[in-house]
């Protein structure tokens, strides 16, 4: 076994990565593009077949694995951070994917994922927030926004809601990016670079959940008004949108600020220039948080990459330094070790 | 009866010691070596720790108080004895909470420099015991040890308060004198542990020799005491407690089955020391994840049983109450997995560091579903390494969780164990699938046993989880008389480990009027205790389980044997509970939940009301 991914040219297509299982989501439900575009770019990236493995929790987006023709494991709420974990610590040679939702992930999972973060497991965490719980149809989440009225909120939730980024960046994840349902370009790009990334990657895709929050991403979507509410973060670029691509953010101390690039007062040159390769995580944190301001476009793409050991790499080397430095264990030595006496 | 410089020199068959003082006075230290160097000798013997859950309580209080107890003797010994013989006491709260149980005429040797109107203020006591006759009947030995270990210590360059740390090195020495054990092998000990640290080295080794010499030069003891060697089978033996011994047991079922060790887990009382024991092995190959909680710590385990590993997961009981939902988890997808709960005091936090049965039904049913896991238990420290070797056995070949449980007392307490060559232990054969024609996930072998088909083999990808599976296939099913199917073929999948689990044996008559039944780590006791019935003439059998889900094929048949069946159990009733249900007939029951083992006088005194006159 090897203790890394091997990759070579491979000739699969889509369609090996289709199961015979029928997909049974909702008609129109966000997930379908995302195991398009999933199928799409697995066979693009060099890793045999039988070495992807899914692990998600429970949820809508959780049942992932089932249409996924690789190995996969369908568990409990919460828990597939932690049992994805266990595999890839065991099994450095897989690629392994967790699928879970909004409910699953920040509620249920959070400790599980804010530890797999820390530690930089190499896992590529796919969160599908629909800031809904669709499978038990239509409760507020840990990421709908205050005030949500659902059937277990009537008058509305009174808490505040998880920004996933800002958790992701906190927990010191080392990719930390984000994605639409729509945007099927922009979503297996994003999905390319988690899965050539090699820690704790973390992609959150807003995902439109039809029956129990219908349009929650309308104005990241609607074709009128979404070039005027997102903007896309690329490395090195500086960040601009609006329809005529005529706004700029700049940052003024630790605060962003939206110019007009037509008012003659400000150039492309005062812009903030994005850096996902930076060090700090100040402005990747900056960044995560303009989601919650709602004078501040939503930016979509990679906001912070940084490149540290995984754990799992760490937990192989301090073996093999052991092995060297003492040799291998052997298992009679081990039991006639210590204080022994011979009873004749 | 001997003489030895000029002291006389008695013969005893068995002894039963207590050292008690301080959490901090290093007792359990003092103990161990104790143990170490009496197994050493050749005596066999059963210890008991039991101290407080408080790292450092109050100093002096009875409630801080932390003790070793220590039986050994000429023949078997099978527990740590009821009540000791000697009590050390290294302060007056270590006299109050440890008298009640000493021996009518028993030795107490204490530390008088402690007996001041402080610790006696802490301790509560309202006169001084040595002055107000309250040890009347005892033999006392106040030796100033706290001042002699000062003495003796002066030119080693430690600090006042080091030297004190020492003084427990002082009683140590003292007793190794009186028992007539020799030193060197603790004087080797205290060289390795504190080699780097050579003011330590010479403290703690002054202070163990001071000791000794205090008993050789002393008037205060007219007489030194001897355990002759027991009579036990050749061999090569260590002194191993049950949590050391189920690490050991995990590496040999790794070596024994080639499969990698991984183990998931959370530190808790008083399971931690499998993961401190498997966190030291990492030149065996195994990897232990010390996890965010003790669902991560198990989910872990079942993701690297899927990935092919041998997985284990250690806690104890509300551990094992966070990993109910997993074991159900790895119950359906049928992946192999042992889970060892290492009991405590319950319910809730109740007391960590004692000992209990009470998890029984928990680890029988303690999940959602129809969810049943093979459940096994280990009888004595030693045997702990064979149940560990044994749960991985059932895991690996019937693809299912296996609960191993264990106990307080057996994981900390420790016992001569004969070590067994690698060669005198089983392969485990493990059948990984990896031929593609026909492949099912959850087609059956003739155990029931679905195939293992690990991750990166070509061809079997396919997909498990905690959704109802469809016979066969493996496929997510609602269907009706498919989720029937496949809760009897879950069931009967551990029924039939009956058929490759040992028959029970029963010690004694094979029929008669009374069956002593135990399981679990109460061995020792009920042993000691039908040995000693029977020694009063009363005519009584006994046997002990270790495989209680399912249970041996011939249980049924020997309990139909017995007009009267005896269950002594630390809780209130598990085993006694399962046994009616299961073979529908009366059962009588002792049972005391003190946080300890079960007392061997009280089970002899049961089986006496019951046998009443009929020797």
């Amino acid at each position: 076994m090897n203790d890394k991914i091997d990759v070579k040219e491979m000739n699969l297509t889509p369609k090996d990565f289709q199961s015979d299982q029928d997909v049974r989501w909702c008609p129109g439900c966000g997930d379908y593009s995302v195991l398009a575009q999933v199928q799409r770019v697995f066979p693009t990236l060099g890793i045999p077949k039988e070495k992807f493995v899914w692990v998600a929790g429970i949820g809508c987006s959780s049942r992932f694995p089932y249409y996924m023709n690789t190995y996969g494991m369908h568990t409990i709420h919460g828990r597939a951070p932690a049992i994805a974990t266990g595999l890839k610590v065991t099994r450095p040679d897989l690629s392994v994917w967790v699928a879970t939702g909004d409910g699953d992930l920040m509620s249920i999972g959070g400790n599980h994922f804010i530890h797999a973060c820390r530690k930089n497991i190499d896992l590529k965490i796919i969160l599908f927030n629909n800031r809904i719980y669709g499978l038990t149809k239509g409760q507020y989440s840990p990421t709908s926004e205050k005030g949500k009225i659902t059937k277990s909120s009537p008058f509305g939730s009174v808490d505040y809601p998880f920004n996933p980024l800002s958790l992701a960046l906190g927990s010191e994840a080392t990719l930390v990016a984000r994605t639409i349902d729509r945007e099927t370009k922009h979503m297996k790009e994003m999905l390319a670079r988690v899965a050539e990334h090699k820690g704790l990657a973390f992609l959150e895709v807003y995902q439109n959940c039809l029956i129990f929050n219908d349009g929650a991403y309308s104005d990241l979507t609607d074709k009128e008004v979404k070039s005027e509410h997102v903007v896309v973060l690329e490395h090195g670029e500086p960040l601009i949108f609006g329809k005529k691509l005529d706004k700029g953010i700049l940052l003024d101390g630790f605060t962003p600020v939206v110019v007009d690039l037509n008012d003659g007062r400000h150039s492309v040159d005062d812009l903030w220039v994005h850096d996902e390769k930076d060090e700090g995580p100040i402005r990747a944190f900056i960044l995560s948080h303009m989601t919650d301001s709602p004078d501040m476009p939503t930016p979509l793409g990679v906001f912070r990459q940084i490149l540290k050991p995984t754990y799992d790499e760490g937990v192989i080397q301090q073996i093999e330094h052991v092995i060297e430095e003492q040799g291998e264990g052997n298992l009679e030595e081990l039991l006639f070790s210590g204080n022994t006496w011979v009873v004749e | 009866m001997g003489k030895n410089n000029g002291k006389e020199i008695k013969e005893l068959t068995d002894v039963t010691v207590m050292f008690a003082g301080d959490s901090g006075d290093g007792m359990q230290l003092t103990g161990t070596q104790f143990s170490d160097t009496t197994a050493f000798v050749g005596n066999d013997l059963s210890t008991l720790p039991d101290y407080p859950a408080e790292i450092r309580a109050p100093l002096g209080t009875t409630y801080g108080v932390s003790g070793f107890q220590l039986h050994f003797g000429s023949s078997e010994v099978y527990t740590p004895g009821d009540n000791p013989d000697v009590l050390v006491a290294m302060n007056p709260a270590a006299l109050k909470v440890n008298l009640p149980n000493l021996k009518k005429h028993g030795i107490i040797i204490l530390n008088v420099d402690s007996f001041d109107k402080k610790n006696l203020g802490l301790a509560k006591y309202e006169s001084n015991p040595l002055e107000d006759n309250s040890l009347a009947g005892y033999r006392v030995f106040p030796v100033a040890i706290t001042t002699m270990t000062i003495e003796a210590l002066k030119d080693c360059g430690l600090k006042p308060k080091e030297v004190a740390r020492s003084k427990n090195f002082f009683a140590l020495g003292l007793m190794y004198w009186l028992f007539n054990r020799p030193i060197e092998p603790t004087l080797e000990w205290v060289g390795e542990k504190f080699g780097k640290n050579k003011s330590v080295v010479c403290g703690n080794s002054k202070a163990l020799k001071a000791g000794y010499y205090y008993g050789e030069n002393t008037q205060l003891f007219a007489a030194r005491y001897e355990v002759a060697k027991a009579e036990l089978p050749k061999g090569t033996y260590r002194s191993i407690s049950g949590n050391e011994a189920t690490a050991l047991g995990f590496v040999a079922a790794s070596k024994l089955s080639g499969l990698p060790l991984f183990l998931g887990s959370y530190p808790i009382t008083p399971a931690s020391e499998i993961l401190h024991f498997l966190s030291k092995y990492k030149k065996y190959g195994v990897k232990t994840f010390q996890a965010e909680d003790e669902i991560a710590g198990i989910s872990s385990a079942i993701g690297a049983s899927f990935g092919g590993s041998l997985a284990i997961t250690t806690t104890s009981g509300p551990g094992l109450a966070l990993k109910t939902e997993a074991t159900g988890l790895a119950v359906i997808t049928e992946l192999p997995l042992v889970i060892v709960n290492v009991q405590r005091g319950g319910p809730s936090t109740g007391l960590p560091t004692k000992t209990e049965q009470a998890d029984l039904l928990q680890a029988m049913y303690g999940r959602n579903g129809e969810s049943p896991v093979a459940v096994l238990a280990a009888t004595t420290p030693s045997d702990c390494f064979y149940m560990a070797i044994e749960a991985s056995r059932l895991a690996l070949k019937y693809m299912a969780p296996v609960i191993l449980l264990t106990d307080g007392y057996i994981a900390n307490g420790a016992e001569p164990w004969r070590i067994p060559h690698v060669n005198e232990l089983e392969k485990i054969v493990v059948k990984k699938h990896t031929e593609v024609e026909g492949f099912q996930p959850y087609e059956r072998d003739e155990n029931l046993s679905r195939p293992w088909a690990v991750p990166g083999t070509p061809g079997l990808e396919h997909r498990i989880g905690g959704l109802e599976k469809e016979n066969i296939t493996g496929n997510v099913s609602y269907d009706a008389a498919n989720h029937d199917l496949m809760c009897h073929l879950r069931a009967e999948k551990i029924e039939r480990m009956q058929n490759d689990i040992p028959e029970l044996v029963v010690d004694g008559d094979q029929e008669g009027e009374l069956l002593v039944l135990g399981w679990g780590g109460t061995y020792g006791s009920i042993t000691e205790a039908v040995n000693s019935a029977r020694k009063e003439g009363y005519k009584v059998s006994k046997t002990h389980l270790k495989y209680i889900n399912p249970f041996p094929k011939n249980l049924g048949e020997i309990l139909l044997k017995f007009d009267n069946v005896l269950i002594p159990e630390i809780n209130l009733g598990q085993l006694a509970k399962i046994i009616r249900d299961k073979y529908l007939i009366p059962v009588i029951q002792f049972n005391k939940m003190r946080g300890l083992p079960l007392r061997t006088y009280e089970i002899t005194e049961k089986i006496a009301e019951i046998l009443g006159g009929a020797k």
